[in-house]
């Protein structure tokens, strides 16, 4: 990686505490492209975007997974922890403080009653997501077993996520592998990533 | 300072950080019968309404478990349950990520991203599930969540904390008719 300038570790911070501090209901990643890219100029749209699909195709929060990338990116290991700490201060002390006031709201009459509302409403913006990342899925019946295999494994059954995970998920990749043809993935223009018996 | 019980913490919750696909989405159902069902540390209620609260806070959803550390062990707890969430899937980004950024583009990027996608899709599912059981009594939470889910199908422009709030008012009118 070649940096045009070493980006100091306090200006890091502050960005990605900035980010933090108004992170409300998602869609960071976006705004850390634009800070980091547009505004600042930290990185280039070429070096930023690969990190994109790697918050979102690791485990963790997308949006401090891509801070954790940037960080990384700009300053090593350093700049990681900086970048996931500064995303983090600011919502782990309203965490502190919710949890703190809650057995003071419990107090509160109607309080429980009323988050139930909350919380129904919450799963149902968690069952949207659900049914819309269903749908874009790719297409076939392979997606569409791995679905309810894994809701039946661990919604229904019950079992521990982690062996479902380790079983399931390389299952699942390595069908998404076969079906990604090298033709017809035109990112892949370069010969070195066609491997043609493993498409067969 | 009950150094066991943090143990604890970390040693249930570390590994679900690293199946948190797509977030703590994925792992509702598992952490609500660890925490709740097995060890005890939060009652049902008190795992939907810190669900609940920690949908309304600022940041990333994650931070439900640091809510739950507070519950199962104060302040120790919460920083314990965080570092838990946070530090394996952390260093999983961090491990990968140069290897990441120089093969960019390959086939097994989208081999990954299209292979992990249902995966996650099932897991979120089996939250929803497990989330739903909880918020049952009565048929108006599951008017709710139904509710929501097509409103938002419908109307994907509109800004969740509509949803929330309206969620909100409707539990609490019904509270006070009720009482």
């Amino acid at each position: 990686m070649e940096q045009p300038a070493r980006v100091p570790l306090t200006s890091i911070y502050r960005v990605f505490f900035e980010i933090g501090l108004f992170s409300f209901g998602g869609g960071l990643v976006p705004w850390i492209y634009r800070d980091v890219v547009e505004m600042r100029k930290w990185m280039t749209k070429e070096d930023f975007l690969p990190g994109i699909a790697l918050s979102q195709v690791m485990p963790g929060v997308s949006s401090t997974n891509c801070a954790i990338y940037v960080g990384q990116m700009l300053r090593g290991a350093p700049g990681a922890l900086t970048a996931l700490l500064a995303m983090l201060t600011a919502p782990f002390i309203c965490a502190l403080v919710a949890a703190w006031a809650y057995k003071w709201l419990l107090g509160l009459p109607g309080f429980q009653e009323t988050m139930i509302g909350v919380a129904a409403a919450a799963i149902g913006m968690l069952l949207r997501t659900g049914i819309e990342s269903a749908r874009m899925t790719t297409k076939g019946l392979a997606p569409m077993i791995i679905i309810a295999g894994t809701f039946v494994a661990v919604g229904v059954l019950r079992l521990p996520i982690v062996p479902v995970v380790a079983i399931v998920g390389p299952i699942s990749v390595a069908l998404a592998w076969r079906k990604s043809a090298p033709p017809s993935k035109p990112e892949a223009s370069n010969p070195d990533s066609s491997n043609p018996e493993a498409g067969a | 300072m009950n150094i066991e019980i943090l143990i604890r913490i970390f040693v249930i919750v570390a590994p679900l950080s690293l199946v948190s696909f797509g977030g703590a989405s994925s792992i509702y159902a598992p952490l609500q019968h660890q925490t709740v069902d097995i060890q005890h540390w939060v009652t049902a209620r008190e795992f939907l309404d810190l669900f609940a609260i920690s949908r309304v806070m600022p940041g990333p959803g994650s931070l439900f478990a640091t809510l739950i550390g507070w519950q199962a062990a104060g302040l120790s707890g919460a920083i314990m349950a965080s570092i838990a969430i946070y530090l394996p899937s952390s260093l999983l980004v961090f491990g990968v990520g140069h290897v990441w950024s120089r093969y960019r583009g390959r086939r097994w990027h989208t081999a990954l991203q299209d292979g992990l996608a249902p995966l996650g899709a099932g897991l979120l599912f089996a939250g929803v599930v497990t989330l739903a059981r909880l918020a049952s009594d009565g048929i108006l939470p599951i008017a709710i969540i139904v509710a929501v889910a097509g409103l938002m199908m419908w109307r994907p422009k509109l800004h969740p904390v509509y949803f929330l709030v309206g969620g909100a008012a409707v539990c609490f009118l019904a509270y006070l008719i009720g009482r």
